[in-house]
């Protein structure tokens, strides 16, 4: 298997992926599976893709050079600017991509879980636009934190399902949301936000969050040294290091220091694939925390953890403190608020800065603030 | 071999290990009332095929700091005098050791919902190595040649999940039941045992119309998380006998 290629026999990306779901949802994930292979042969949906990722989702988003933090920081940066996209983050070119399979496939539903409320926006969003029901789980401590995505969604047309199981959080929304799958498949799509759960779904997100990197590709002069991201499950990083596997670039995936699964965790079964994980000495999964919800996730999407094994990418940590702190620099030195998640790619080059000195660095930067903004009250 | 080769109707009842206090005193309760053998859910803190009881008990489980060393180490203090399962999920399955822990403590049967054909094989070597059978589980949207793979590499006996949905209590019993089980049956010599959604003895009795048996789980923790004892839920575990 290359490198950010289609995983091997049975979704495995080395030994990480797989299909470990009850017997009810086999063929519901066999269906997605071939519903998707036809889809990403079809010129056709691929056009229809394409043409709304353009007029609706207001693709390409720029390259944007960070002058003065660069100058600030003695390096080149290079902000990916998915916080431009529709709907304020990189969460629309998986949705799009997603509903219209569903859609393909004769559903009529969209189910979705959601942490920080963006890839529940997105959702959202798309069935809006295609005319498809949506139910959105949200854990109830990430409804308190995200009210204005919690407002968006449903002004949008979508069903809130407030989860109040386990830590709250998206860990909890993400088992509901499947267990609703299990007694719904004939009508409903499971449309998962991240590089993440049973086979396809962490090599279809990828591919169409592959339009990240495969963009920034085209948009730079060279190759950039390093192609930094944040990783929660890992989607926007997935989608960025595509567009660099095949090139010299060093690949740096960041995450919340109190959700590292692939720092702080270990192998585990979790959401339907096998993958880093917190877990504790008996094997329950652990409760991670961070400021940013969308990344307060006890795991990471398979192909992570083979690219973290084979050392293709490597993988860090951001505290709250220094996201925090990033998040107003980048505000105050170029006059744009990212998303707390996207801060903690930020926050690691800042810490970096001087190993870094004199490099280009590539930040993907997967969503605005605006949902963030109680948090700096 | 969790069963005795004959032809009578199977009972297996289930308890969630460590959900209260007295939670062992279940096993003898169901083994005095006619269970054939019981099946003991370890708590996993992430369970994707449990409806809100079941999800309750386990939480309750493991908020009173519930392991399953801690549970295996009173199953095999109990000596229960029938088979004992043990249903719980892969991660905790994939543990190095597990089957064979399990075994120490005289467990016979495992029970992974998350762990489909495709992905069994670790677990089942495991189980195999420590002398466990490996029960799986058919869902009624199982295609045919699936459930022919499923049944040929079945032991103990065959799981027949009743319905499209997690488990929890039902009104009746789901129509798709009885056909999986039929279809099941010309496929293997092993027991084939309906669980999910059997409630309350009538369904039981339906269930047993086409399946050798049924698993009844959450209509008994319902009662244990609403205070019910276990004595009483011994109680209702004759009355399910009764009616099979």
């Amino acid at each position: 298997m290359g490198v950010m290629s289609e995983p091997a026999e049975r979704g495995r990306f080395g030994e990480f992926g797989g299909r470990f779901v009850p017997e009810s949802l086999i063929p519901a994930c066999q269906e997605v599976e071939a519903a998707f292979r036809d889809a990403w042969a079809d010129d056709r949906f691929r056009a229809e893709l394409d043409e709304l990722l353009t007029v609706y989702a207001g693709r390409p988003t720029p390259v944007t050079p960070a002058r003065r933090l660069s100058a600030e920081l003695g390096l080149t940066l290079l902000l990916k600017r998915e916080d431009l996209a529709h709907t304020g983050s990189h969460k629309i070119n998986n949705v799009l991509g997603q509903a219209l399979l569903a859609r393909r496939m004769g559903k009529r539903r969209l189910l979705a879980e959601t942490g920080a409320g963006q890839h529940g926006v997105a959702a959202a969003t798309a069935a809006a636009l295609l005319g498809l029901e949506c139910v959105v789980f949200m854990g109830e401590r990430d409804i308190e934190r995200q009210a204005p995505n919690v407002r968006r969604m449903r002004m949008l047309g979508a069903t809130v399902v407030p989860v109040g199981s386990g830590s709250r959080t998206l860990k909890d929304a993400t088992n509901e949301a499947m267990r609703r799958w299990v007694a719904d498949t004939a009508e409903a799509y499971y449309c998962i936000g991240s590089v993440m759960g049973p086979h396809p779904y962490p090599w279809m997100v990828r591919e169409f969050q592959r339009v990240i990197g495969e963009e920034a590709r085209g948009q730079v002069d060279r190759v950039p040294d390093v192609v930094v991201a944040c990783v929660g499950g890992g989607s926007n990083a997935a989608g960025t290091f595509a567009g660099f596997a095949d090139t010299g670039a060093r690949l740096v995936g960041v995450e919340a220091a109190g959700g590292a699964a692939m720092t702080g965790g270990s192998p585990g079964v979790l959401h339907g694939h096998r993958s880093m994980v917190l877990q504790d000495a008996h094997g329950q999964i652990a409760e991670a925390s961070s400021v940013a919800a969308g990344l307060d996730y006890p795991g990471i999407g398979p192909e992570h953890a083979h690219l973290g094994a084979t050392g293709r990418a490597t993988y860090a940590t951001a505290g709250d403190d220094e996201v925090i702190e990033a998040v107003h620099r980048l505000a105050r030195t170029e006059g744009i608020i990212p998303a707390l998640e996207s801060a903690h790619a930020l926050a690691w080059i800042v810490r970096n800065a001087s190993d870094l000195a004199g490099l280009t660095v590539l930040m993907t930067l997967s969503g605005r603030g605006d949902k963030d903004m109680e948090m700096f009250q | 071999m969790i069963f005795a080769d004959d032809n009578a109707k199977k009972l297996v009842p289930y308890v969630t290990g460590g959900v209260t206090e007295d939670w062992a005193d279940c096993l003898r309760a169901y083994r005095d009332n006619g269970a054939d053998a019981i099946e003991i859910g370890l708590p996993f803190s992430d369970p994707m095929l449990d409806g809100p009881t079941i999800q309750e008990a386990s939480d309750r489980a493991l908020a009173r700091g519930t392991t399953v060393d801690g549970i295996l180490a009173e199953v095999r203090a109990l000596r229960a005098e029938v088979p004992l399962i043990v249903m719980t999920y892969a991660n905790l399955a994939l543990r190095p050791g597990f089957a064979g822990r399990l075994a120490e403590a005289g467990i016979s049967g495992l029970i992974v919902p998350d762990a489909p054909l495709d992905e069994v094989a670790p677990i089942r070597d495991a189980a195999n190595a420590a002398g466990l059978d490996l029960i799986p589980l058919v869902a009624p949207s199982t295609r045919p040649d699936r459930l022919r793979d499923i049944a040929a590499g079945a032991q103990g006996f065959v799981y027949a999940v009743s319905v499209l949905g997690t488990t929890g209590e039902r009104d009746r019993l789901d129509a798709a039941a009885g056909p999986l089980a039929t279809a099941v049956r010309t496929l293997t010599a092993l027991p084939v045992l309906i669980g999910f959604g059997v409630s309350a003895p009538e369904h039981a009795a339906a269930a047993v119309r086409d399946a050798d048996g049924v698993v009844v789980a959450s209509a008994l923790m319902r009662r244990l998380l609403d205070g019910a004892s276990p004595a009483e839920l011994g109680t209702q575990i004759a009355r399910f006998r009764e009616a099979i």
